[in-house]
């Protein structure tokens, strides 16, 4: 789903709120998941210019879990080290959203190059 | 865009937030909230987000700013009815919505607002008596 504008970030909460629901997450698993799109989303539209946001249900071996990818075209992050510390910011926010969404999920990957966007994707198993 | 209304109930502002909010929304809030806080001389805002299924970083930067905005309005500000699962969520994210007071429940929310008022009246009163001409200064 694309994330052009503010009313896209409350779609991409919805849209993993009734993913995280039909998997059965529980309400904590649910609410750190929605809370992690939330930050992601807002980033791809406040900072890489707008994007979207894909969604991927995964099982591996027995158990099963939701993936979330948001990709942007903006300007990328020169030094992701930075960009990952609490209380860095590039902007106007309070440099919670990258670290903060890394610790409410179980898996966290971000690929990006200054100039070539940013990709950030997300796991939570159930 | 949605508007959150803004209720006065004696000598405080209720607000509930009831909606998915959107940036600009939530920034409004807080615009609204300054500009009712000065025109009606509130001296508490109630903020009741019991209905709020996530707290991100934007809506915790709200409510802290209310809070402090608030305060420079000599008002209190109390946050009342966050979801267990939210405040697992916002902490873990790294915030503590540090400065922001909160309660249980609206119930517990208003006793705290009444009470606070109450003994800033009581410590108004006594200022009053210290300064008070003809009487011997006891200010230490």
């Amino acid at each position: 789903m694309p994330l052009r504008n503010e009313q896209d970030i409350v779609m991409s909460r919805q849209m993993v709120r009734k993913l995280s629901q039909a998997l059965g997450f529980s309400l904590v698993d649910q609410t750190k998941m929605i809370t992690a799109a939330s930050e992601l989303s807002r980033n791809a539209v406040v900072y890489g210019g707008g994007g979207e946001m894909r969604w991927q249900l995964v099982t591996q071996h027995a158990r099963t879990g939701l993936r979330l990818a948001f990709v942007d075209q903006g300007p990328g992050i020169a030094d992701i080290e930075m960009a990952l510390t609490d209380g860095w910011t590039s902007g106007s926010g309070l440099g919670v959203g990258l670290s903060g969404s890394k610790r409410l999920v179980n898996e966290f990957d971000i690929r990006t190059a200054p100039g070539e966007g940013t990709c950030v994707t997300i796991t939570r198993w159930k | 865009m949605d508007r959150i209304p803004i209720l006065q109930m004696g000598r405080c502002l209720l607000v509930t937030i009831q909606v998915d909010m959107q940036d600009q929304t939530a920034l409004r809030l807080q615009d609204d909230l300054s500009t009712a806080i000065e025109k009606t001389g509130a001296s508490g805002v109630l903020i009741d987000i019991s209905a709020l299924e996530i707290v991100d970083s934007f809506i915790g930067r709200m409510l802290s700013n209310i809070s402090a905005i608030a305060s420079v309005l000599d008002a209190i500000t109390v946050v009342v009815g966050m979801q267990p699962a939210v405040a697992i969520t916002l902490v873990e994210l790294g915030l503590s919505l540090a400065g922001v007071r909160t309660a249980l429940n609206v119930e517990r929310g208003m006793s705290l607002l009444q009470l606070s008022l109450a003994e800033e009246r009581h410590g108004d009163a006594r200022n009053d008596d210290i300064s008070s001409p003809g009487e011997p200064s006891t200010a230490a």
